[in-house]
């Protein structure tokens, strides 16, 4: 009852968030009902039971990709002006409208397997213990780590002067 | 179970169902906010008087029996001044930034045991909620630098950035050594398992983390992005009245925020011999903040670039191995003999600090690299 009340105040400040997000002009605010909505799916995942996963959304994406994402506007010209409209607009909206409309249509139709367990109280040692313990998922964490290594190092070769 | 929890229990033998639910909750937040709002006061009045006699001087002392007053003609000489908004600046994000300061410092409270079972709520990833709830400030101090439409505050906004990314990886990876000893994440059972104090168990871990909050709370000497000398005051330059108000109560927020968050870690939180636990809170929570007061009257404010290099040459790997030597100590040694690891790891902190104070010279003018 109050998870059901929650989650319909959650999801319409969703999808005013998102929907700001594409509207508004002002790319700062844009970005800032960016971090709106990643903080409100945190809240989502409060309602789920999933503690560990909620407060990783807060700490990885309003703390660090939605600094990532300001500093960038920062660095944009002309970031005062707003974002000014394009050519490929109605297109766009015809592609995204398709996307949501797919999107619905999957949703509605798979017949989801409903569990009745009780959901796992503390999650955090589960999720470590499935990510770094014995057939968990160590050799993929450790490979995407290597890879984001490179993505840096890479970067950093790319921006260099001579 | 909480004392919070037990109210409510009680509640519900009297109440309907949802009253019993909402009022510990509203019960619960209002406790909080009066003792935030009082313990701001309180360290505002002592840090003048401190740094006052640190300084050869006597501070504030004419408001009341020794200016205890002063906090309080200060805060309404600021909310009758007027409220002056850039006609430029963006007015939205220029109202709410203040708010997004401020609120997240309260939120931290909800997870500080000040007493046994006396915490709003004993979330089992506390302190990972700490260190995620602090970094949503950051994007508060952004928006006001952006919303004034001023060069200063933007160059000031761009800092807060910079340190905030910096410094987050040393004080996160120093909690990891404490999380590593208790093996939890809850700040109720960090509490519960310090028979010995973490400071003794890990100074460098106390130490790292101690620097790393002065520069996440923006305290000097780390206090770059209200460098009054080069950008006048930073991100609040456009701000007065109740809102600049509301960014002051978020700067001594943090301040006793962290004050709560170092006790907790490393000194062992409410427990303590004889004296009853609030009153060892409260000692704690003082001794930290006259640290940081000390320290503040003490040394010199760095410049950007010795900023970064301390964070990234000094902090990091330093924090590193010390996550390593806490790691190995855990595995290995057995938890019979505490003294051998205090022994240990305080050799370790004297030999690396030294080590690393040798290997970088920040100072005389120029900065080793």
């Amino acid at each position: 009852m109050v998870f059901d009340i929650a989650f319909f105040v959650l999801a319409v400040i969703i999808v005013g968030a998102a929907l700001a997000v594409v509207i508004l002009k002002d790319v700062f605010r844009a970005a800032l009902s960016l971090v709106m909505l990643f903080f409100t799916i945190a809240g989502i995942y409060i309602t789920l039971h999933a503690d560990f996963l909620a407060v990783v959304q807060v700490l990885v994406y309003v703390g660090a990709i939605s600094i990532l994402i300001i500093v960038a506007i920062m660095l944009t010209h002309d970031a005062r002006q707003g974002s000014t409209s394009g050519k490929l607009r109605i297109p766009a909206i015809i592609v995204g409208l398709l996307l949501l409309g797919m999107l619905v249509f999957t949703v509605v139709t798979t017949k989801w397997q409903l569990n009745n367990t009780p959901p796992l109280e503390p999650t955090t040692a589960a999720i470590g213990m499935k990510l770094f313990g014995e057939g968990g998922f160590l050799l993929p964490v450790e490979i995407s780590a290597i890879l984001l290594l490179a993505a840096v190092l890479g970067a950093i070769v790319l921006i260099r002067e001579k | 179970m909480t004392l919070l929890e037990q109210f409510q229990l009680w509640l519900a033998s009297m109440w309907p169902d949802w009253a019993a639910y909402i009022t510990p909750a509203i019960v619960g937040i209002l406790v909080i906010i009066i003792f935030v709002l009082t313990m701001v006061m309180v360290i505002i009045y002592f840090e003048r008087r401190f740094m006052a006699r640190f300084q050869i001087r006597l501070g504030p002392n004419r408001c009341g029996p020794e200016g205890i007053l002063q906090p309080i003609a200060d805060a309404i000489k600021v909310l009758f001044k007027e409220d002056i908004v850039p006609a430029k600046g963006d007015k939205l994000v220029h109202w709410i930034a203040p708010i997004v300061v401020f609120v997240p410092i309260l939120m931290i409270f909800a997870v500080v045991p000040i007493h046994k079972g006396a915490i709003l709520v004993d979330l089992n990833v506390g302190i990972v909620y700490v260190v995620a709830i602090s970094s949503l400030s950051t994007v508060g101090i952004y928006m006001a630098g952006w919303a004034a439409n001023n060069k200063y505050a933007l160059i000031s906004a761009l800092r807060t950035i910079a340190q905030m990314v910096s410094y987050e990886l040393p004080v996160v990876l120093s909690i990891l050594g404490v999380v590593l000893m208790v093996g939890s994440l809850s700040m109720n059972q960090i509490v519960d398992s310090q028979s010995i104090p973490f400071i003794l168990l890990q100074p460098l871990g106390f130490i790292i983390f101690f620097l790393g909050t002065l520069a996440e709370m923006n305290r000097c000497p780390f206090d770059l992005l209200e460098a009054e000398s080069e950008i006048i005051a930073g991100y609040h330059i456009e701000y007065s009245g109740m809102k600049f108000a509301l960014f002051y109560l978020g700067e001594y927020g943090h301040a006793v925020a962290y004050s709560c968050i170092i006790t907790t870690l490393f000194l062992s939180g409410w427990r303590g011999p004889l004296l009853p636990p609030i009153i060892w809170f409260l000692i704690k929570i003082m001794v930290v903040f006259a640290l940081i007061v000390w320290i503040r009257s003490t040394i010199p404010r760095l410049r950007v670039d010795q900023l970064m290099a301390f964070a990234w040459k000094c902090m990091l790997p330093m924090a590193v191995i010390n996550l390593f030597i806490v790691a190995a100590e855990v595995l290995w040694l057995p938890e019979v003999f505490p003294w051998i690891m205090i022994a240990v790891n305080f050799a370790f902190a004297c030999a690396l600090v030294l080590l690393w104070s040798k290997l970088f010279v920040l100072g005389g003018g120029r900065v080793e690299v």
